[in-house]
């Protein structure tokens, strides 16, 4: 199996689809003979023309706009959005179109597309390069919104995207696109939407996080094994996978969710509201909320403004010691 | 800049037995919005935004379509889906919100939308159905199928970014799409002149590469005419055009407006002297296609059959209430699920402005 990093896995996945079903078009901006500003989509125009690996121009709203009315004539695109921090544009196209399509037109109609666009913070991008907007998403409604934080993951769950009835916000952290790194399965495999991932077991707190944020918590898990946590890889951050989350909390008692998204409103706060309403009779401490901080997202100090490993390690202990 | 008129007291270019149609379908939609009306001020349908003084350009831009052609609408051109063959019953069900309304009563009235002679689901945000038309057209092409997709708008809508950004897409992917962009002088209360400062809408197809036309979107035959011809052109692989169909809003924006807070009624007189209905009746009879007699009769049978409809339409319930929840996800996560139990375990809440 090779060693992989996410870009890799995506650009696989890509591939095999295109390869699989003439109906998977890409459209986006660079992404043709350039093969993307992040190298996503690299090789693909080559190997599939123009009409299938679409350069546009330079507008988000069109891009998916243009996307909506493909998915909804039968094709299967895969836009790109070259930092979701330009994703704002297509807003009302995602939001008032793609997200309530179906339920509109009573089931008449649907546009299942996926819109893959890189997210987060870490590569020194200001804030027009770094921000976490999936909470937006999420509340937005009628989405799909996935969120891997390695290549395997990445793989899989693109593949269950692109295959699925729904639109899907395909978001990739960008802070790991290279550095995660994994045995990626050659060919055809799925990793179905809604599913998270238990990816340390513990008996002392259950710990949430996703994407590049994941990462940042292992570390802080391994580095405190007095925690004695348990770390959840949501993977899928809508549906959300509650299940696993609150047999988890259960078993725990603790419970801690990582973002770096910025805390108000955050994704943190539907999962407390949630994890409140199932296990509040096994709670022995507040429900923690680990986020990015609630200014805009910083050129210089995007080290402090992220919940990095020394912030959740420092966080989770806080965790342990509390009593309600 | 090109444009394109028919000559008074010229022989009809088109068929006569398609200008007959024509004028039956203008006129349907014509008695449809007057009763619609009524229903409105009656209480008995919530709102409606009326086609009236604009049937030249919904029905003869439509008319142009084959059947397997897309339509992506805006307000005013829900009459082209029974043009199309879209029954009238189910059709007033989507006015009353009911049962019988193919879209589970989810939109407002005048949001109709039907798979069935492909006329899409639109929202009320202005421009937006815009570059979704030029992807399908993109899609038809990728495909190798033959489809047209009409994207209509009005006069505001191509202030809209949206519409900037389909006109330039269609520029530079050249699709099979045919804007069509009906200027009734009116968007809501901004005037024309408030909305651009080009001398014509049609005039801005020039800056995105392609052929815009301005046509008298009053006279019929002058509107499927030019429609006719981009269509054509567009099937044939040529490439978009934006038809601009110059026309009035003889009523109000819609139900909820009061135009004569903003707007000068003598200029609706002068347009009232170019009710669309009226001059293609007029060139009818002396064509020597219609009568005055026939037309009485065509009236009061459609009449008869709108008010028959609208008897049947709005015996309907309303949809069930579990359906609230259905078609948001191809099927519903654990959270809409949850939401459905908790909404049945209470009462059924009176509808805002139903019959007691």
């Amino acid at each position: 199996m090779p060693q992989w990093n996410i870009i890799q896995a995506v650009n696989d996945a890509l591939r095999i689809e295109m390869k699989r079903d003439p109906r998977v078009v890409l459209l986006g901006e660079d992404i043709g003979k350039f093969g993307g500003v992040f190298r996503a989509t690299a090789g693909l125009y080559e190997e599939f023309g123009e009409t299938r690996v679409i350069d546009t121009p330079l507008a988000e709203g069109g891009i998916i706009g243009a996307a909506i009315g493909m998915a909804m004539y039968g094709l299967k695109p895969v836009p790109e959005i070259q930092f979701s921090d330009f994703i704002f544009p297509a807003f009302d196209q995602i939001v008032n179109e793609l997200g309530k399509l179906r339920y509109r037109s009573g089931g008449q109609y649907s546009a299942p597309l996926v819109i893959r666009t890189p997210v987060g913070g870490g590569i020194k991008g200001g804030h027009y390069h770094s921000q976490s907007p999936e909470a937006l998403f999420i509340h937005a409604g009628g989405l799909q919104v996935v969120c891997p934080s390695n290549p395997v993951d990445a793989k899989g769950l693109l593949l269950s995207a692109i295959r699925g009835e729904d639109p899907v916000l395909f978001l990739e952290p960008k802070r790991v696109y290279r550095a995660a790194k994994g045995e990626v399965p050659e060919g055809d495999y799925t990793i179905p939407i809604g599913e998270a991932k238990v990816v340390r077991e513990g008996k002392g707190m259950t710990v949430l996080a996703y994407g590049a944020m994941l990462h940042e918590a292992e570390a802080a898990c391994a580095e405190s094994p007095d925690l004695d946590a348990e770390l959840i890889d949501l993977r899928t951050l809508w549906p959300l996978d509650l299940e696993t989350v609150t047999r988890s909390v259960q078993k725990t008692g603790r419970c801690a969710i990582v973002h770096e998204a910025p805390r108000s409103c955050g994704f943190g706060a539907e999962i407390a509201a949630l994890v409140q309403e199932r296990c509040f009779y096994h709670l022995e401490a507040p429900i923690l909320r680990i986020a990015g901080w609630d200014t805009p997202f910083p050129y210089t100090l995007e080290n402090d403004y992220l919940p990095l490993a020394p912030r959740i390690r420092k966080g989770l202990g806080e965790l342990r010691g509390r009593r309600p | 800049m090109r444009t394109a008129k028919s000559i008074e007291g010229a022989p009809p270019r088109v068929a006569p037995e398609l200008l007959l149609r024509l004028y039956r379908e203008m006129l349907r939609l014509r008695t449809l919005d007057e009763r619609m009306m009524t229903l409105q001020r009656q209480g008995r349908v919530g709102f409606y935004g009326a086609c009236t003084g604009q049937e030249a350009s919904t029905i003869a831009s439509a008319a142009a379509l084959e059947p397997g052609d897309w339509i992506f609408p805006a307000l005013r051109e829900g009459g082209a889906m029974l043009l199309r063959g879209f029954p009238l019953v189910p059709y007033l069900c989507q006015i009353f919100g009911n049962a019988g309304d193919e879209t589970k009563g989810r939109q407002m009235p005048s949001h109709m939308a039907s798979k069935s002679v492909n006329q899409v689901s639109w929202s009320s945000c202005i421009g937006s159905q815009l570059p979704q038309a030029v992807g399908a057209a993109m899609a038809a092409r990728i495909k190798g199928d033959k489809t047209v997709v009409a994207a209509y708008m009005g006069d505001g809508a191509t202030s809209s970014a949206d519409f900037h950004v389909a006109m330039n897409f269609a520029g530079v992917f050249k699709p099979p799409v045919v804007f069509v962009c009906q200027n009734n002088h009116w968007a809501i209360s901004i005037p024309t002149q408030k909305q651009t400062a080009s001398e014509s809408i049609a005039v801005k197809a020039v800056a995105y590469g392609f052929e815009g036309i301005k046509v008298d979107g009053n006279d019929a035959e002058a509107v499927y005419g030019a429609v006719k011809a981009a269509v054509d052109r567009a099937r044939a692989g040529q490439g978009p055009t934006l038809v601009e169909c110059e026309t009035y809003r003889i009523g109000a924006h819609s139900s909820s407006d009061d135009p004569t807070r903003y707007r000068d009624e003598r200029e609706v007189e002068i347009w009232r002297k170019r009710d669309p209905i009226e001059a293609f009746r007029t060139r009818l009879v002396a064509a020597g296609l219609w009568t005055e007699a026939k037309d009485e009769e065509l009236r009061e049978k459609l009449a008869g059959e709108v008010n028959e409809a609208i008897a049947e339409a709005e015996k309907k319930p309303d949809p069930p209430r579990e359906t609230l929840f259905e078609d948001v996800y191809s099927s519903p996560p654990w959270f809409l699920r949850e939401e459905r139990e908790e909404m049945l375990a209470v009462p059924k809440a009176r509808r805002p402005g139903a019959a007691q």
